[in-house]
């Protein structure tokens, strides 16, 4: 049983090095020269609203209603009478530049936007189209995967700036709403010790996060081989991996900025 | 003229092509024939360099297309045309964006010239008014008949069509294999086509080259292939009922 499992590890390592192995020679692929500079502009244009502006509606919400959850929890949690009121403005400003517009909408779009390029990539792979780029003499892996990556990291960051103004907006709005707080009160923790280091703290780890989502969604696409079964299991695959690499870069990154 | 020299592959332990050397004739249409898992797909994606050949060599007018690096292989494959088996056309393009997509990556030309170029190459293929549709918006017959307008935009030297007639009918399926045999011969092109369809070797097999468990079988031309007392090759030929009634009825 022991040795079953020793070898079952044993592959998984192996396995588990291959992927690592095969991703870093896909990138290499990736970042070449564009065979057409017109044409890669037109495409980077496509991809900018196709993976950015298409994603703004799903952050909107999400942001808006996370920003009020925000508020009303810490004005909820706050019940010391020497605490003074304004913390939960600053808290909700923190917690949103800091953690929630980087980390959560990155997150939400591996989902979204991971899913939807692997599963585009993979049906092109599935059906020859792949090969016939290959086949037409064009670097494959360029054509299809560098205009997402470049995109993916021009909009990603306006993406978040607009879903940390949503964000506190919401709070201010909603927590108004509701009476945990008030209009003036929030507004001043908002504006109270800002640190503009954390805005590009935040806006580094999304430059990082747009890479890995885009490149490791890419790459799970780019390798899908089969039918549809395998499209659907390559777009579960690139959502998985893209959202552990980003908390694992997350943490790497705080470390490296914050500490 | 394409030089194929003892070019093996095989897929972990198991040996698809085995030893196979072939001569593919220029201003012909050379067919591959033979049945389900013979290697003959394997063959014409080890042609176009989509997979490596384990050893053995590959020679495109003097260049040891094995031998080439990406770059190189690249320059190569420009000369090259392929019609896939589902026709491969992009999803996310018009017909027209379709066929002007390799003008636009790989010729000077201008807007005009393109569009030019395009409408050529669809009146070529019987399809003048198809340009705003989709591939979506295609039949089959339709999506190869665009396989092969794109396939040959930059004039291509080498034409690969690999099942170019599977899920067609019998008269969509001559329509193909005619227009395959024209643009061939008008061009001079050196063309590799896999099928295991008998109408089409009666019809354009100058040469024809059989695969039987990834070896050269037989090779002949579609007169010689009625003819032959080869076994394994009667079996293939003779398969259905009717060839074997219409063999009956010659003898």
């Amino acid at each position: 049983m022991l040795f079953k499992n020793d070898v079952r590890l044993k592959h998984q390592m192996l396995q588990f090095l291959h992927t690592t192995g095969e991703y870093f020679l896909f990138l290499k692929g990736v970042f070449s020269k564009p065979q057409k500079f017109a044409w890669f502009r037109k495409q980077l244009f496509y991809e900018m609203n196709s993976l950015g502006i298409n994603s703004l509606p799903i952050i909107t919400i999400i942001s808006l209603f996370m920003g009020a959850v925000i508020t009303i929890q810490t004005a909820y949690n706050i019940d010391s009478p020497f605490i003074p009121l304004y913390a939960v403005g600053l808290a909700t400003r923190d917690s949103i530049i800091l953690e929630f517009s980087p980390t959560i909408i990155s997150l939400i779009l591996a989902g979204k936007v991971g899913s939807s390029i692997s599963s585009e990539i993979g049906t092109m792979r599935v059906t020859e189209q792949i090969d016939a780029l290959e086949i037409m003499g064009i670097n494959s892996a360029s054509y299809l995967a560098l205009p997402k990556i470049i995109a993916a990291i021009i909009i990603n960051p306006f993406l978040i700036i607009i879903s940390m103004f949503q964000g506190i907006l919401g709070g201010w709005f909603f927590g108004s709403l509701a009476g945990v707080v008030t209009s003036t009160g929030f507004v001043y923790g908002v504006q109270y010790a800002f640190q503009p280091f954390y805005v590009t703290y935040a806006l580094v780890k999304t430059v990082f996060f747009a890479f890995l989502i885009t490149s490791i969604s890419s790459f799970f696409g780019y390798y899908t081989s089969g039918g549809a079964l395998e499209v659907g299991a390559s777009s579960t695959k690139a959502v998985v991996y893209s959202s552990i690499f980003l908390l694992v870069m997350n943490y790497l990154l705080t470390q490296l900025l914050l500490s | 003229m394409i030089e194929v020299r003892n070019i093996s592959k095989s897929f972990e332990d198991k040996l698809v092509l085995d030893d196979l050397s072939i001569i593919f004739e220029e201003g012909k249409t050379n067919l591959v024939i033979g049945g389900s898992g013979s290697g003959k797909t394997v063959l014409i994606k080890c042609l176009v360099a989509l997979y490596k050949v384990d050893s053995g060599s590959i020679i495109y007018h003097g260049r040891d297309f094995t031998l080439l690096n990406e770059d190189e292989k690249r320059d190569v494959r420009k000369e090259i045309g392929m019609v896939f088996q589902g026709g491969a056309l992009f999803d996310s393009q018009s017909v027209e964006e379709n066929v002007a997509f390799p003008l636009q990556m790989f010729s000077p030309m201008s807007p005009e010239e393109r569009k030019e170029r395009v409408n050529f190459c669809l009146n070529r293929v019987n399809l003048p008014n198809a340009h705003n549709l989709y591939p979506s918006q295609l039949s089959g017959g339709m999506k190869k008949r665009v396989a092969i307008a794109r396939a040959i935009a930059l004039n291509p030297k080498y034409l690969f069509c690999d099942e170019p007639n599977s899920g067609l009918d019998p008269k969509t399926s001559i329509v193909i294999d005619n227009l395959i045999k024209e643009i061939t011969e008008e061009y001079s092109i050196t063309t590799v086509i896999n099928t295991h369809d008998m109408n089409s070797v009666l019809e354009i097999g100058d040469k024809i080259i059989y695969l039987f468990k990834g070896k050269k079988w037989w090779e002949g031309d579609k007169h010689e292939i009625l003819e032959t007392d080869n076994e394994e090759i009667n079996n293939f030929v003779y398969a259905s009922e009717l060839f074997k009634r219409i063999r009956k009825a010659s003898i």
